[in-house]
Parts: C-alpha cells; sequence; structure tokens
C-alpha cells in the first residue's frame, strides 16, 4: 500500500535531486551547447571542498559555501585555460570535457587517497506512523525550489541576465551593441561549474565521499536536461517535477531499481512524442494562445 | 600499445604512490623485483587494483601481498630462491586485466598468479587461465561455486559469510528477514543463499530488493523496509554508492540491526564514515583489522607488521589477509613439492595444506580444502556500536559445504573449470 506522507516525501527528494543535479549542466547546455561531460567531476570538486572544509573544523554551512566556491574557481580557470577555445565545436567539447573528467578522477585520487572521512547527515529525522524521513532531505527540495527562483531572477531581472540571453540568441548583434560575449561566457559557464559544485556541497553529507561519486548524478542530470528540452529553467523545473513523480511512485511501489527503469522510459517517452522537450510543449501552447489573443 | 604508453602509466602510478606517501619503507620496485641471478627463480604475479573503482579495497591487498613476499624473502625465500614479483596496476579495467594476464602468463612466465578484485574480474580471466593451466589463487569473499583445477578461491564464499552471521541475528533477533543485495550476479546469488540459510534455520525472507550500483539514494528503499518490519536486515550492497546507504539509514532513524557480508571488513565503512552510521551493524567474516587474536592484534602481530611496512594505509581489510596467507600457503606447497613446477604444487596444495593465519586463534591454522580448492576458514561475527568500535561477538570454523557436500566436487579425482550456482540445487533459491 502506498503511504502518501512517504510519496509525497519521496517526490520531494527525487525533485530536489534531479533539480540539483540537472540545473548546472542544463544552464552549461542551454545557454552555451557545450555538452559538459565533466559535470559529475564538478559535482565531486564541490563535495570535495566541503566535507575537506568541514573535516577542518568549520560549520557544515561554511562548508558549503567554500565547496561551491571550490568548483566556482575551477569552473573560471578550466574555461580560460581549455573550455573557451571549443565554442561552436559541440563534438571536439564532448571529447575534451569527457577527458577533463577522466584526469579530474584520477587527480582527486592521487591527491586526497580513494576517499574521505564523511560529514554524516545533520538535522535527523521526521516520524510519522511506523515510518521516517531524513529532515535534510527535505530540506534540499526547499533549496532546489531556491536555486531554481534565484536563477530565474538572475537571467531575467539583472542586467547580466538580459546580456547574456542576447549573447545566446544572437551573437554578432550582442558584440555589435556592446555586449562583452567572450566575458557573458565565462560568467556563464562560471555559474554553471557554481550549481554543479552546489549540488556536491549539498550531497556530500548523504553520500560516499569517492573520487568517482559524480557519476550517480549523470543519469538523472542528463535525462533531466535531455527531456525539459530548450527552455533551461522552465525545462529543468518540469523535468524535475515529471521525473520525480514518475520515480518516487515506481520506487515506493516497486523499490529502486522499477523507480529507475520507469525514470528511462518516461525519458524515451517524452523523446519520442515530445521531441521539443517538456518545455518545448509549453512554449507552443503559450505561443498559440498569444497568437489567438493578438 | 607502445612501450612510451606503458612507461607514462608507470610514471603516473609512481606519481600516485608518492603522492599517498605510501612508499615510505617499501624496498620493492613497483615494476619488478630483482632477480637473485642464480639458476631458477621464482616469480609472482600480483595483479590488484591500485586505482580505479576498485582501488579502494584493492590497494590493501596488494600491499600485503608485497608484506608477504618482503618477510618471506627476509627469511631466505622460497626453497633459497629470493621472490621476484610482477604488478602492474590493472586500474579495475577487465580490458587490461585481461592483457595483463596473458602478458603474465605467456611473457612473464610467473610460476602463480594472484589476481582480480570482483567476480566478474575473476570470469574474464578464467578462461585464459585455463586454457594456459596457470595456477591462480582469487582471493575475495565471493558468491562461492568455482570448481576449477586451476584456481584456488580462497577466500570466504557467501555460503561461510552468511552462513556465520545469519544464524546468529535469528536467535538473537527473531526470524523475519528483509534482504537487499546490489544488483548483479553476487547480489543475486548472495540473496539466494539468504533463503536458503533462512530455510535451513527456520527464518524466514519476507521480501528483497535488488539496488542497481549506480544508485544512491535510498529513500523508497527505507521506506520500504520500515513497512515490512523485519526483525533484522541482510545487505550485500556493494561499492561507494551503495555505502550512502548506511548513513542515510541512520539519518532517517531506521535503527533495525543488520547482518552483511560486504561491509566493514572491506570498505572499512566503520573507519570512514561518521558514527552512528554503522550502528548495531553485524558482518560475517573471515577477517577483519579488529579481529582480536594474539596473531592479529598481538605485539609484533600482522596488523603491526603491515602498519610498520605502509604507516599511511588506511585499513588492512579482509582480502589482503587471503592474499597474504596464500602466498604462505604457495610456499609451504613448493617447499613440500621440493620444485616450482606448478602441476607438482598443485598437488602439493591438495595434500591438506594449513597455515597460521591471523584470522585463526592461538593453536589453531586454517586449512586448504584438497578436493574443491577453498578453505574451511575460521569465521568471525564482528558487530560495529553506536561508536563504531567493532568486537567479536562470536566465532567458530565454517568448513564450505556447498561444493563439498552439495555439488561433490572434487577436484583431487575429476578435472574441472566450472562455476555451480545454488539454483542448480536448492528450491528456495529459485
Amino acid at each position: 500500500m502506498v503511504n502518501g506522507i512517504n510519496l509525497l516525501l519521496q517526490f520531494l527528494d527525487s525533485f530536489a535531486f534531479i533539480v540539483l543535479a540537472a540545473i548546472g549542466l542544463a544552464i552549461i547546455f542551454g545557454m552555451m551547447d557545450v555538452i559538459n561531460l565533466a559535470h559529475g567531476e564538478f559535482i565531486m570538486i564541490g563535495a570535495y571542498g566541503t566535507t575537506m572544509t568541514y573535516n577542518a573544523g568549520a560549520p557544515l554551512p561554511v562548508a558549503i559555501a567554500a565547496g561551491v566556491a571550490v568548483t566556482t574557481v575551477a569552473g573560471l580557470v578550466l574555461e580560460r585555460t581549455i573550455i573557451h577555445r571549443l565554442y561552436d565545436r559541440p563534438l571536439d567539447s564532448m571529447v575534451a570535457t569527457w577527458a577533463l573528467g577522466l584526469a579530474l578522477t584520477q587527480a582527486a585520487r592521487i591527491l586526497f587517497g580513494n576517499s574521505l572521512n564523511s560529514i554524516g547527515i545533520p538535522l535527523g529525522a521526521i516520524s510519522y506512523g511506523q515510518f521516517s524521513y531524513s529532515l535534510y532531505r527535505v530540506l534540499l527540495a526547499g533549496v532546489a525550489i531556491a536555486v531554481l527562483v534565484a536563477a530565474y531572477l538572475v537571467f531575467t531581472r539583472t542586467e547580466f541576465g538580459v546580456r547574456a540571453r542576447a549573447t545566446i540568441q544572437d551573437p554578432e548583434t550582442a558584440a555589435a551593441m556592446g555586449v562583452e560575449t567572450g566575458r557573458m561566457y565565462t560568467i556563464t559557464f562560471a555559474i554553471g561549474s557554481a550549481l554543479a559544485g552546489l549540488a556536491g556541497a549539498l550531497y556530500a553529507p548523504t553520500m560516499s565521499v569517492v573520487p568517482g561519486m559524480g557519476s550517480s548524478f549523470l543519469v538523472e542530470a542528463f535525462v533531466a536536461v535531455v527531456t525539459g528540452g530548450t527552455s533551461v529553467l522552465l525545462g529543468t523545473t518540469l523535468a524535475g517535477g515529471v521525473l520525480g513523480s514518475v520515480d518516487a511512485l515506481l520506487s515506493n511501489l516497486y523499490g529502486t531499481f522499477v523507480g529507475q527503469i520507469g525514470l528511462l522510459i518516461v525519458a524515451v517517452a517524452i523523446l519520442r512524442f515530445l521531441p521539443t522537450g517538456l518545455s518545448g510543449v509549453v512554449e507552443t501552447v503559450r505561443e498559440r494562445r498569444e497568437r489567438d489573443a493578438a | 600499445m607502445s612501450d612510451d604508453g606503458v612507461s607514462r602509466r608507470r610514471f603516473l602510478a609512481g606519481g600516485a604512490a608518492l603522492a599517498g606517501a605510501t612508499v615510505a619503507g617499501c624496498s620493492g620496485d613497483s615494476a619488478a623485483g630483482t632477480s637473485t641471478g642464480a639458476g631458477g627463480t621464482v616469480k609472482l604475479g600480483v595483479l590488484e587494483d591500485q586505482s580505479g573503482n576498485f582501488a579502494l579495497v584493492g590497494s590493501p591487498k596488494h600491499k600485503a601481498s608485497l608484506l608477504a613476499i618482503e618477510e618471506i624473502n627476509n627469511d631466505g625465500g622460497i626453497m633459497g630462491q629470493e621472490i621476484e614479483y610482477f604488478d602492474p596496476d590493472p586500474q579495475s579495467d577487465n580490458q587490461r586485466y585481461k592483457e595483463l594476464t596473458r602478458r603474465m602468463i605467456q611473457q612473464e612466465n610467473v610460476d602463480a598468479l594472484w589476481a582480480g578484485y570482483s567476480s566478474a574480474t575473476r570470469e574474464t580471466i578464467r578462461p585464459t587461465i585455463d586454457r594456459e593451466d596457470q595456477l591462480y589463487f582469487y582471493t575475495t569473499q565471493y558468491e562461492g561455486g568455482v570448481c576449477d583445477k586451476n584456481v584456488f578461491a580462497v577466500g570466504p564464499t557467501a555460503r561461510q559469510q552468511l552462513g556465520s552471521v545469519l544464524p546468529y541475528l535469528v536467535s538473537e533477533y527473531g526470524p523475519k528477514i528483509y534482504t537487499i543485495a546490489a544488483d548483479y550476479n553476487f547480489g543475486q546469488l548472495s540473496a539466494d543463499w539468504v533463503k536458503v540459510l533462512a530455510d535451513e534455520n527456520d527464518a524466514e525472507v519476507v521480501d528483497e530488493e535488488f539496488i542497481p550500483l549506480s544508485n544512491s539514494q535510498f529513500g523508497s528503499t527505507i521506506n520500504r523496509i520500515q513497512e515490512a518490519d523485519p526483525d533484522f536486515v541482510m545487505s550485500m550492497l556493494v561499492g561507494a554508492n551503495h555505502t550512502s546507504f548506511y548513513e542515510q539509514k541512520a539519518s532517517a532513524g531506521l535503527d533495525v540491526p543488520i547482518g552483511t557480508s560486504t561491509a566493514m571488513a572491506q570498505g572499512y565503512e566503520h573507519r570512514r564514515l561518521n558514527p552512528p552510521a554503522m550502528a548495531n551493524i553485524y558482518a560475517g567474516v573471515n577477517y577483519m583489522e579488529e579481529v582480536p587474536t594474539d596473531r592479529n592484534t598481538g605485539d609484533g602481530g600482522f596488523v603491526d607488521r603491515y602498519y610498520e611496512m605502509w604507516p599511511d594505509a588506511p585499513y588492512l581489510n579482509e582480502e589482503a589477509e587471503n592474499n597474504y596467507f596464500s602466498i604462505y600457503m604457495y610456499k609451504k606447497a613448493v617447499e613440500q613439492a621440493g620444485t616450482f613446477e606448478q602441476s607438482e604444487v598443485v598437488e602439493a596444495l591438495e595434500s591438506g595444506i594449513t597455515y597460521e593465519a591471523p584470522e585463526a586463534p592461538e593453536g589453531e591454522s586454517i586449512r586448504l580444502d584438497p578436493e574443491t580448492h577453498h578453505v574451511d576458514h575460521h569465521m568471525w561475527v564482528m558487530k560495529a556500536d553506536d561508536q563504531h568500535n567493532v568486537s567479536a561477538v562470536e566465532d567458530e570454523v565454517i568448513p564450505e559445504t556447498f561444493l563439498t557436500e552439495t555439488v561433490g566436487c572434487d577436484l583431487t579425482s575429476e578435472d574441472e573449470e566450472t562455476q555451480y550456482t545454488p539454483q542448480d540445487y536448492f528450491e528456495e533459491a529459485g
């Protein structure tokens, strides 16, 4: 039997995981057309920064901020040295970022060994009947929503956001209007890196912190970006909602394995029947309505 | 592959070792030991993962092998011959295992080979081993059932590991069992063994869940366990992603006792995770660093010698001891045979060789079973408390009975190369 509270909490849990895993990848892919195959390793950097800062004695919120900062800097350095040479070369950038991912994993192993001592999950549990759920994981759903809102505000309400979107839509015109497009790309990449780092930082206490940990975010991240479609924030939100519901319902009823299979089947179905993704459907509907109104 | 590629990899591996400062006190050259220059030499192949996914659990095996080799060499070698060894890093990559195994046998002409962590690796190289009739030691705890003339599977099997911890938990907590296991052949077969053992101990598996190896989120699994409300959980989760389960169940307040054949003894989760993630977890193992025998934790014992050679090593795990004692068993067999000739060494290994392994208490030794090439281990039930202190709650010798009694494998009279599974013999496992 399905317990309603279980289902709700698992939905929030899945939603948070999908959104946080995907948002950095979605921004870098959606805004810059770079498929960052080192996304998992950026997440790993965030987790390592957080765990090492925490183990050095800092409180968890400070450690999370440090993890995000480290990943942002790493993203900036890699963008300036490697990634920026590969804009407009999507296949080359895939190969390069994939190699980068391998190198980062092995570098973490060489520098810091095979695993780090864990932080431990803070905040305890909420109990209801015979069940209980980790409070921290519920809190992550709140963080995921806050991240989506913040990203929305940054990209729609700030001057940077307007320039960044102008750069994406028409780089030449934007440049002609005085936008430094190179700088826009660099900053966008840094924001994407920071959000990947945030995912790693937030999930570091809940996971085993090892060099290859990034790979466990990849399925959800890539599936969410692909099913989300062209509009970055709307797509990520919708993908988190739809895929999170499917995952929560199926894994509650039949276990984790069926939940993951369900996730992939839904992704295939979306790609087959809604080739522009979830956000594409919403935008089509919106355009039609605007046309009808006019 | 060009020589250049190989040497650059070596360079990286060397860098890894240096960065970890793990080479301190190590006299062995990473590429190969030194030859005595005398007429015959003995050469051992050691293929254990020092990088990649299995590095965490594989590098203690590598280190303990080198400890055994150094001890034997300091003590005059085997029949007066210093041991040479060849130990390239297979990097947790089965394709590399395949190439390196071929190279070990055809170019390096190793006299005996220790190789591989996972069952998948063993099955990748076993055809090569069998084609070349190479003497091979597989030392990881595993699902059991390999009856192969060339293979000495000296780690404990699922029947031995689960057979130590499951009956103990049934008598302590009750008969309702919930199984969670990794979703591949090891986990599936182990779950079958839980059903067989539950049946033998008048217990019942109320539900089971198989978790994909890539999964690291356990919210729904925890809820499903709470709903089933078992007396205890049997966990055969594997790998870094699955380790997250223990932290997540502690944080969610799930405090049901857990029996396991995979946690703590291999990946030392009780050292890596914050307490109380591993509280109330019972591991059925033949060895872990905390096994309280004089040979192990006593002054100058196995643990002391290991950390003297490898001061920065994080842990001494179950499989490390298996590599260690099996190298000594090999030495005993060679000395008994009076030759390094592999077929004669195999014959000597099939004569009921025993060794005073660190897992066995004073006055006891463990015995290599001639018919099955498995070991009658001294098994321990080790419990972690809420501070992650580990202590022994039960111990006994458990022979490997699946191959001897159920299958009837007898390698001394019949030359076989088969792996048997419990489904072939037990209705409950179906």
